[in-house]
């Protein structure tokens, strides 16, 4: 089963997987750009986030070298360790000003 | 071949939904499913290590606390903050010329080789741990202080303030 499934990936071009990261990541840019929500916002991040991984993962595959997976699991501590900070941060903010809008945060502008 | 198409059309359109849906819960709901292609992805390059990890940290840890401060803090379709619709299309405009200049400036339209397994078990957990355990031995040592930092800011933040600051 493993195996036939491993097999079928075999001849997906390289530029597909960017391709598919960059239409991710840019979908998280858009998320960010469009959305007021700060907790959708942060998903948007997440969403990012997620496509460099699904890059890095296909690069270290590709040359056969295992430091990019690595790198990646790096990565996914770095976000468990942003969402539980920036939750906590939109928490406190929410119990000061009743509310998530983006624009509830614009006195930290200078 | 054709799976992995299949699964990449999924992540588009759910992560597409994600940013589109107007109630924050089935956002959520939505990311949830999105990252679970992104573990099919991961079983494909038989990153097996990774697409176990993205599972529990990802679908289990970050979504349920993206929930429970959805549920903390009562949000629903009526009290959504949306932008006008001139600033929704310039966003969007934005973000396609940020893919259109990507995808050009690493000519991802031609063709290129195709990935083809050189080493079958580099993604597995024996070999991936005996790589974080002798090169990256600092960093993965360093990253242990980050998640207690991490840890000590969220409680520290999330605490109700007493009244004599």
């Amino acid at each position: 089963m493993m195996e036939t499934i491993v097999k079928d990936l075999q001849g997906v071009p390289l530029n597909h997987y960017i391709l598919l990261s960059s239409i991710i990541f840019s979908i998280g840019v858009i998320g960010v750009l469009i959305r007021r929500n700060v907790i959708i916002i942060m998903m948007s991040i997440e969403l990012m986030l997620n496509a460099v991984n699904l890059l890095l993962a296909a690069f270290s595959v590709y040359h056969g070298d295992a430091s990019g997976q690595v790198f990646v699991f790096f990565v996914m501590a770095l976000a468990a360790a942003e969402v539980a900070v920036g939750l906590a941060i939109i928490v406190m903010v929410y119990r000061n000003t009743k509310s998530i809008d983006i624009n509830s945060l614009n006195k930290l502008k200078w | 071949m054709s799976l992995f198409y299949f699964i990449a059309f999924l992540s588009i359109f759910f992560s597409l939904m994600v940013i589109f849906t107007k109630n924050p819960v089935h956002s959520v709901l939505y990311l949830v499913i999105t990252f679970f292609t992104f573990t099919v992805h991961y079983v494909l390059l038989n990153a097996q290590f990774l697409a176990v990890v993205n599972f529990i940290v990802y679908m289990g840890a970050i979504m349920v606390l993206f929930l429970f401060v959805l549920m903390l803090l009562n949000l629903n379709k009526e009290s959504e903050p949306m932008k006008s619709v001139l600033l929704k299309v310039m966003g969007t405009v934005a973000g396609m010329c940020l893919l259109v200049t990507v995808a050009g400036s690493i000519r991802a339209l031609e063709v290129s080789n195709p990935i083809i397994l050189k080493n079958p078990e580099i993604g597995l957990v024996g070999h991936l741990g005996k790589v974080l355990f002798t090169e990256f031995l600092l960093p993965f040592e360093i990253s242990s202080i980050l998640l207690l930092t991490a840890m000590v800011g969220a409680v520290l933040l999330a605490k109700k303030e007493s009244k004599n600051i």
